[in-house]
């Protein structure tokens, strides 16, 4: 174990351990913009430097293990001037609209601009502007937004390891972008919406969350209908219907991640073209019918089935969609009911 | 195969042509043994780095042999441990000599500690300062020089795979390169079992792509590993987890091309050159307004006063002398009134400059320090890679601070808002690009504060070189010869033949041209 002082307090860390993990650990909140605990680190933000003394420069503490005996101010006055601004160059190069920002209440530029009281960017000059990507079905990409953290392109590498988005050009003109700037889905972009959980800011948005503030949902933990992965996200619920899905990171199965169709499948739950009535085709067409006329017509013909062919005769192949006890139940009834081991399932494999 | 004995045979032969060679084009001379160049300017200076530049041919490797090429190699590799040749190195305190001047030794000495499958030397080439050229003189002057002293580097830490990473602008020095190595390789002084010795080193060139953040040293890795130039962030020191995370030295041009030297002629009398923190020579690229530009090796800790007007000769057209800008992009300037300070990596910092990679601008009273400053940043925002937020955003914010006063813009605020941003890119940026990038300014704000405030208070830049503070005027010396108000390209200079003229200086766009056409001197900057 390391010891060290941070904010006049001795801490112990397990060595080779970040400033940034150590202070966590302790209940120290270090601000961070480009810093995800699951990615490489990236020192590109620089709101984590700290003060370590005998250091020239301030350190970013995200980059920097805990030494023996180091004495770490993690909210000096030079450091919080220093993040002030840091936040306000970010901002003055923003569009200052969070009074209509679909991110405004979960935005990380803006929490961290509350909390170290900048009020607007000071810094008046050249303000980046980009053409609103919106063309594809799923995000919303408007690089305006983009404070350059680099997340989405290191979760897209690292973790969904597509690698579709990269930094290009240089300096204040550089962006986070496809190859030869296509737009997002264009080629390789598998639309997972991966860097979207990542984006701490506005810059890239979960279509079908748009108009929806994040305060006027309830968060629904559930498990994926999708596959027999079973990733768990939360159902995002307002006035009763479900509007979107977001990742929670304390899925045991999944983190974060989720795919596209995970993220994306709710329009499915208030289709008009969802079958809630059973059908039963008569005269070559489907028919409205009762639950116990439905039940009573495949029951018959199961029955009919067996006893003129034998069980083997029928298979049953059950859905990926459906829970465990409903899949146990389900080969259940063919084995011991109908007589076969017919019986599948689409994610057997 | 090349042996030892054979290596001393070829020296001993080229040698005698070499000297033939010499007295027949007769510009050199020979001083305590050594081959100079003729001519005060070459005279006094101490040429280590550049000892073969402009003497041997640098297509030859014969004539590089000639004088004493590769001999050090060869007795390193015959005589010495890895541990020893460490130690010399050390002893020699040969400090890097591409900026920050972190001695050479305990690079070599970090690297060397860690046990790895493979490990990695590179030579930095990618020279990127405005106006200097040392390197590449080097490079394309004496080129076998750095593959030997990369070769006793690869034997002292251990590795066989070397990388000269060189900037593609310098196609010159790319092809004497190329032509170096495979001349080595086909003499056995490079590629396996060199001398006998079983000793294998190779060298491949990766070419820059235009990059000026590249020649930081982890940028450049991220390069040679094919990705984006782009800093990585200092969890681990380089001679622990470099190139491919493998232990890497990375040194400048200049230190490789001393390093066989430092072996031929002994630790001590290296450190008898130069100043006891910095010993050696360092080599400069002299620009800007001074009489005899050009490259300059002198020992370190000569005055800067020496330099300039002893082998510079002076600045151009006997103007009063203004600063000295050392460091490139991220030095700063040092004003006339401190040019007794000693150059060495000491006396530099401790007045708010680097040495840097060796570049020095002159500059002369009609040099406006504020557009200086700018000029720098100019540099910096372009040359940003774009990582870190105090880099990208702050450079290009301080740049249109500087804009905004040399344009006549300014206010005092501007200045008050320039000095705490420079404090915030100088302690919070992640590579050496952003932590110097706001020298220029906090240096000549130091320095030569008067002139940012006549710029925000009176709207007159003092030099004379801002052209938006600036109007033409003609005096009465003017003879009414009319040669201005036909050369005007807006018409705006009103007068009579043979009667003083006026110039309206709403339509004036100071472009100069009857300053410049005027016989008489009668139209004035004011």
């Amino acid at each position: 174990m390391i010891r060290f002082i941070m904010n006049g307090k001795t801490i112990e860390a397990e060595e080779g351990m970040s400033i940034l993990e150590a202070a966590r650990e302790n209940g120290v909140n270090i601000p961070t913009l480009c810093h995800d605990k699951e990615l490489t680190p990236f020192g590109g933000c620089r709101l984590c430097v700290v003060e370590v003394e005998g250091s020239k420069n301030l350190v970013a503490s995200c980059s920097a293990k805990v030494r023996e005996g180091m004495v770490v101010n993690t909210e000096s006055e030079k450091v919080v001037k220093t993040r002030r601004d840091i936040l306000d160059l970010l901002y003055s190069n923003h569009p200052q609209d969070c009074l209509t920002c679909e991110k405004s209440g979960e935005c990380g530029l803006q929490d961290l601009c509350y909390r170290y009281g900048v009020k607007e960017g000071s810094f008046k000059g050249e303000v980046k502007n980009y053409a609103i990507d919106s063309l594809n079905p799923v995000m919303e990409r408007d690089q305006s937004k983009c404070i350059l953290c680099g997340k989405c392109v290191r979760v897209c590498s690292e973790i969904q390891v597509t690698s579709t988005i990269d930094f290009t050009g240089r300096g204040f003109n550089s962006k986070v972008t496809t190859g030869f700037d296509n737009p997002i889905d264009y080629k390789n972009c598998r639309m997972c919406g991966q860097c979207i959980t990542a984006c701490p800011t506005g810059a890239l948005i979960n279509k079908q969350l748009k108009g929806v503030r994040p305060w006027e949902v309830t968060k629904v933990r559930t498990t994926c209908p999708f596959c027999g992965t079973g990733c768990n996200f939360d159902l995002n619920v307002k006035d009763g219907k479900v509007v979107g899905v977001t990742p929670n990171p304390e899925s045991p199965v999944n983190g974060k991640s989720l795919c596209v169709k995970g993220r994306y499948h709710i329009d499915f739950i208030n289709s008009p073209d969802r079958i809630t009535k059973p059908l039963i085709k008569k005269d070559g067409e489907f028919v409205e019918s009762s639950w116990d006329e439905a039940i009573n017509l495949v029951v018959e013909n199961l029955k009919n089935t067996r006893d003129q062919f034998g069980g083997d005769a029928i298979a049953g192949l059950s859905s990926a969609r459906c829970t465990n006890e409903d899949n146990f139940v389900f080969q259940k009834m063919m084995r011991v009911a109908i007589g076969t081991n017919n019986v599948d399932h689409c994610a057997r494999t | 195969m090349m042996t030892l004995e054979k290596l001393q045979e070829l020296k001993e032969k080229s040698r005698l042509v070499l000297e033939e060679r010499l007295k027949e084009e007769d510009n050199t001379e020979v001083k305590d043994g050594n081959f100079i160049l003729k001519g005060d300017y070459y005279r006094k200076q101490t040429r280590i780095a550049l000892r073969n530049c402009e003497i041997i041919r640098p297509e030859s490797i014969d004539e590089y042999i000639a004088l004493d090429g590769y001999t050090s190699l060869g007795r390193i590799l015959t005589e010495m441990k890895p541990e020893d040749v460490i130690n010399t190195m050390v002893e020699s305190n040969l400090r890097g000599r591409g900026g920050a001047g972190f001695p050479a030794g305990r690079k070599w000495a970090e690297a060397f500690k860690y046990d790895s499958d493979k490990k990695y030397v590179i030579c930095n080439a990618d020279e990127g300062d405005p106006g200097a050229f040392m390197d590449r003189s080097i490079l394309e002057g004496d080129p076998h020089s750095v593959l030997e002293g990369m070769a006793i580097a690869g034997y002292a830490i251990g590795a066989d795979q070397g990388f000269i990473y060189v900037r593609a602008e310098y196609p010159l020095a790319v092809k004497r390169l190329k032509q170096a190595i495979e001349q080595a390789k086909e003499y056995g002084l490079l590629g396996n079992n060199i001398l006998g010795t079983g000793f294998n080193f190779d060298i491949e060139l990766r070419l820059g792509a235009g990059a000026f953040v590249c020649g930081e040293g982890t940028a450049l890795m991220e390069s040679i590993e094919g990705k984006r130039g782009m800093p990585r962030t200092k969890i681990y020191r380089t001679a622990q987890k470099g190139l491919w995370q493998k232990p890497t030295v990375i040194n400048n041009v200049e230190t490789l091309a001393n390093v066989p030297v430092i072996f031929q002629r002994g630790t001590e009398w290296f450190r008898g050159i130069g100043t006891e923190k910095s010993p050696g020579t360092k080599v400069f690229a002299l620009v800007g307004k001074v009489k005899n530009a050009g490259l300059v090796e002198v020992p370190m800790g000569m005055p800067l006063r020496e330099i300039v007007f002893d082998i510079g000769g002076g600045v151009a057209d006997d103007k009063a002398i203004k600063a000295v800008q050392t460091g490139g992009p991220s030095g700063g300037c040092i004003p006339a009134d401190l040019l007794d300070t000693p150059v060495d990596f000491e006396s530099l910092a401790k007045i708010g400059s680097i040495m840097g990679s060796g570049g020095m601008v002159v500059m002369d009273e009609t040099d406006c320090m504020v557009d200086i400053a700018r000029f720098f940043l100019d540099f910096t925002v372009e040359e940003s890679c774009g990582k870190c937020v105090p880099c990208r955003e702050g450079t290009k914010r301080m740049l249109e601070l500087l804009e905004k006063i040399t344009s006549g813009e300014g206010t005092e605020e501007d200045i008050a808002r320039m000095e705490s941003l420079a404090d915030t890119i100088s302690s919070a940026s992640l590579c050496g690009l952003g932590q110097t990038a706001a020298n220029p300014v906090t240096s000549t704000l130091h320095y030569f504060r008067e002139e940012y405030e006549a710029h925000v208070n009176e709207k007159k830049c003092p030099a004379g070189a801002c052209q938006a503070l600036l109007e033409f005027y003609i005096t009465d010396k003017c003879i009414g010869c009319t040669k201005c108000a036909r050369n005007c390209p807006t018409s705006c200079i009103d007068g009579k033949l043979k009667e003083r003229h006026v110039i309206d200086t709403d339509r004036c766009i100071k472009c100069g041209n009857c300053a410049s056409v005027c016989p008489v001197g009668a139209v004035i900057k004011r």
